[in-house]
């Protein structure tokens, strides 16, 4: 038995850098592919709906716009991260980011459009 | 009379002591964060601590005593600050002294315990009635490692006045030396008396929740919080005045230097003290104390009684 | 400090001992505990019921938030009992990535077990130590599978990543890490002084207890019972590693101390065979949808012991019935055992050091009368006595057990 056996690594810390990440201020470098927010390609999409079926919080809704468009209204907050609409889509429309930062105070702002914009290139639109 | 209201209140009494305990309790909680390897606070953190808590409502339990469990840290806080007033700081002599201001002050520092007790006691929880119990019990096991360790530095300057002891080991610095175990003994009870881990059964929170302060808040726990930093101010003064006076000869601003150095160290190894060791239980810590403690505080009385002896041959 | 008044005092459902809601009630006479009344209940989430709502894959998701910390054992043990209903045979490959995740989970568990037990006993410097260390295998976790916690690497039929050779460098570099640290941990276990004083014979559990009332996993482990479902029932990979059990004989806090660490060790020597082994080839089969009428039983030996997951299905996408039986549940018993005439502080050392986990455990019983449309709650009690006379109706008498276990069930 050795009273005080955590000496000799205390006093080392003390001359050491500290393990705390000051996080907001210096941002974290996350290796591999964090699962993150979701993304959607509106022309790739053939409205098959498997995502919103897979889905298990229910937070992907897939609307049809037109003939051959679609939408998709993302509910982040009823998003659980685990990307198994990506697995599912047969067609690649749908990609999570790295984009983990996704704390809102409004609600409503956690609903994300994916829509086709005016030169058919996706663009995302906060309802 | 308005010089004497000047140091009861502003310096060297309650402002000054007041902002020394906030630095003293940020020093240790620094170092304390640092030797685990934390960031730990800003410099401000205890004061804001302290507004924080003081602009926040107070909740007096119904079934608590209120004027009990109001007057509590007021009177906690005024015997500490009294005994502060009585501990020669960077001079020989205290802003008041007597001859047996010793025995006053290390008095005057068992007040909190008690004040601590009752307070806890009349706030009728349960977890505050098990800690305040607790923290009663505890005093009788570092009280007399503690009185031990400082009495017997007394009993080799063979007077019974902080100015005396002071003044004895300045003029004869070699008996530092002899005096070591007690040193170690009176931080270790002083440890005890500030429930500081590994003595922080009374208020142990994976138990009791707070212990005694469970149903404390707003100004009343931060007069208690307060009363714990000033009383390890005190605690640290009261050391470092027995057992390291040095170089009281020296021009004051140096002797303030000092002064605020020996309170940094011992507030350091106390920091160190408490962060390597786990909580002791109750019944453990007060075996601790009488099994180890009190055995070298007796061998200190032991070594000075056969030094003084030598010396007055 | 012996007062001659009885009292209870009420650790939880909210108490800073407890991370989660559960009750414990404790009479007490002075420091002395008395006894302890446990009630579960407050974090009831009906987890089994929902499952039986969705379909196959959005259960994956769902079982694996049973439990924050065990998540890969959740995941696994219901996907191994689908994956045996619908008789699929899942690529050699995807059981080696299934075991080294759940391997590394093992060690994110016990270290993080291992700090928490430091806070209990008012050592927080371990918790702060052990904590910062444990970092090094979540940012791997977080690497190998894209999530801290609820990793979402399973599914039926296989894994849904692949490991890389570039991750299993990163894999066995933190590995040598984590293993010099583990090693400086036992160090300090086994030899300071003050966490001995506090471990030592605390929350006794003898060998003829821990089989009595079915402990699992590390807090049976400590009271020599050698019980392992990786060695005793080999699922994913386990089956041609080598690895050893490790037990102990001190019956008690220091020795479930002793047995989780020692277990990192047996971790590290798992994940490196792993690496080492593991063969090439697809990750996962395909899985039908809609899976066979059938039923199976699947253990999975989990950080904190043996997790079982009974699934009964019907020949549609969701299954009939989900039934989940977390190891806490099999180890909360033996609390009330433990603590019997122990010290009020040694009760969160106690309770932590079967490494509850209490969301996993929560049950409640609710029936439905059809006819009438009433609702009742069934207290344990209710249950227990329905139990008995189902059993006794049934010709099995367990009247006798009943008054040996009734000073350890609750």
């Amino acid at each position: 038995m050795k009273p005080g056996r955590m000496m000799h690594q205390v006093l080392h810390s003390l001359f050491k850098k500290p393990a705390t990440n000051l996080y907001p201020y210096e941002k974290l470098e996350m290796a591999g592919k964090i699962r993150g927010k979701l993304k959607f390609y509106p022309q790739k999409c053939i409205g098959c709906k498997l995502c919103m079926r897979d889905c298990p919080s229910g937070a992907i809704t897939i609307k049809k716009t037109g003939e051959k468009q679609f939408e998709a209204e993302i509910d982040l907050g009823k998003c659980i991260y685990c990307a198994q609409c990506v697995d599912v889509c047969p067609k690649g429309a749908l990609e999570f980011t790295q984009d983990i930062e996704l704390a809102e105070l409004d609600g409503a702002k956690l609903k994300v459009v994916f829509r086709n914009g005016p030169q058919d290139s996706p663009q995302e639109k906060t309802s | 009379m308005i010089k004497a209201l000047f140091s009861i209140l502003v310096f060297p009494g309650l402002i000054f002591v007041g902002v020394l305990s906030f630095f003293a309790e940020f020093a240790d909680r620094k170092l304390h964060a640092r030797l685990q390897n934390r960031i730990g606070p800003p410099w401000f953190q205890p004061f804001a601590d302290f507004i924080k808590l003081v602009a926040k409502e107070e909740i007096i339990p119904k079934e608590a005593n209120s004027t009990i469990f109001q007057i509590a840290p007021v009177f906690a806080l005024a015997s500490v600050i009294t005994a502060f007033l009585y501990i020669p700081l960077w001079d020989t002599r205290a802003l008041f002294s007597f001859d047996g201001d010793v025995i006053v002050v290390l008095y005057l520092l068992t007040l909190p315990t008690m004040a601590i007790f009752i307070g806890g006691w009349y706030s009728t929880s349960l977890f505050a009635r098990i800690g305040s119990v607790r923290a009663i019990t505890q005093l009788f096991a570092y009280e007399i490692p503690l009185f031990m360790g400082i009495l017997s530095a007394a009993l080799l300057a063979d007077t019974w006045s902080l100015y005396g002891i002071t003044v004895f080991y300045n003029n004869h610095p070699l008996f530092w030396l002899s005096n070591i175990i007690g040193f170690f003994v009176s931080l270790i009870a002083l440890m005890g008396k500030l429930e500081k881990v590994p003595f922080d059964a009374p208020e142990a929170e994976t138990e009791i929740v707070a212990g005694s302060f469970t149903e404390y808040s707003g100004r009343f726990l931060a007069l208690f919080r307060l009363t714990l930093d000033i009383e390890m101010v005190a605690g640290a003064s009261l050391l470092a005045a027995v057992f390291l006076p040095v170089g009281l000869n020296l021009p004051l601003f140096a002797r303030f230097t000092i002064y605020l150095a020996e309170v940094l160290f011992i507030v350091g190894l106390i920091a160190l003290l408490r962060t390597i060791f786990a909580r002791l239980r109750i019944d453990q810590m007060i075996r601790f104390c009488w099994k180890y403690m009190v055995p070298l505080g007796f061998i200190q009385l032991l070594i000075n009684l056969v030094l003084k002896g030598i010396l007055s041959r | 400090m012996h007062d001659s008044h009885k009292f209870k005092i009420p650790m939880g459902p909210q108490h800073p001992a407890l991370k989660e809601p559960e009750s414990f009630s404790i009479a007490l006479k002075g420091e002395k505990i008395l006894g302890v009344e446990i009630r579960l209940g407050y974090n009831h989430r009906g987890i089994e019921k929902a499952c039986e709502e969705r379909s196959y894959i959005q259960d994956i998701y769902l079982i694996e938030r049973v439990c924050g910390i065990c998540s890969h054992s959740h995941s696994t043990c219901f996907i191994q009992a689908v994956e045996e209903i619908a008789c699929l045979q899942i690529p050699e490959r995807a059981k080696y990535i299934r075991t080294l995740i759940g391997e590394l989970e093992r060690i994110h568990s016990h270290l993080l077990w291992l700090g928490v037990a430091g806070h209990e006993i008012g050592f927080d410097t371990l918790l702060m130590y052990t904590w910062r260390d444990r970092e090094v295998v979540m940012d791997l976790l977080a690497e190998l599978t894209g999530n801290r916690v609820n990793y979402a690497i399973n599914t039926i039929g296989g894994v849904r990543r692949d490991v890389s050779e570039q991750q299993a460098l990163d894999v066995l570099k933190a590995v040598d890490i984590l293993e010099e640290r583990t090693k400086y941990y036992i160090g300090i276990a086994t030899t300071e002084t003050s966490i001995i004083k506090r471990l030592l014979g605390v929350g006794v559990l003898s060998h003829e207890d821990a089989l009595r009332l079915d402990a699992v996993g590390p807090t049976a482990r400590a009271s020599g019972v050698t019980r392992d479902v990786r060695r005793d029932d080999p699922y994913a990979a386990y089956g041609s590693l080598s690895f050893d059990v490790i037990t102990d004989n001190h019956n008690d806090v220091y020795g479930r101390t002793l047995v989780r660490v020692k277990e990192l060790l047996e971790s590290f020597k798992i994940i490196r065979q792993v690496i080492k082994d593991m063969p090439a080839g697809p990750l996962s089969v395909k899985a039908p949808r809609k899976i066979p009428a059938g039923e199976a039983l699947s253990r999975y030996e989990a950080p904190r012991g043996e997790d079982m997951h009974y699934i009964k299905s019907n020949g549609t996408e969701k299954p009939e019935r989900v039934k989940v039986r977390a190891p806490t549940l099999a180890n909360v018993q033996a609390v009330k055992h433990m603590l019997k005439d122990r010290y009020l502080a040694d009760m969160p050392i106690v309770i932590a050091a079967i490494d509850p986990c209490f969301s996993c455990t929560d049950r409640l019983i609710s029936v439905d009368y059809l006819d009438t449309n009433r609702k009742q709650i069934i207290k344990w009690q209710d249950l227990h006595a329905y139990s008995i006379a189902w059993h006794r109706r049934h010709g099995i008498d367990f009247t006798k057990l009943n008054k040996e276990t009734r000073g350890a069930g609750f």
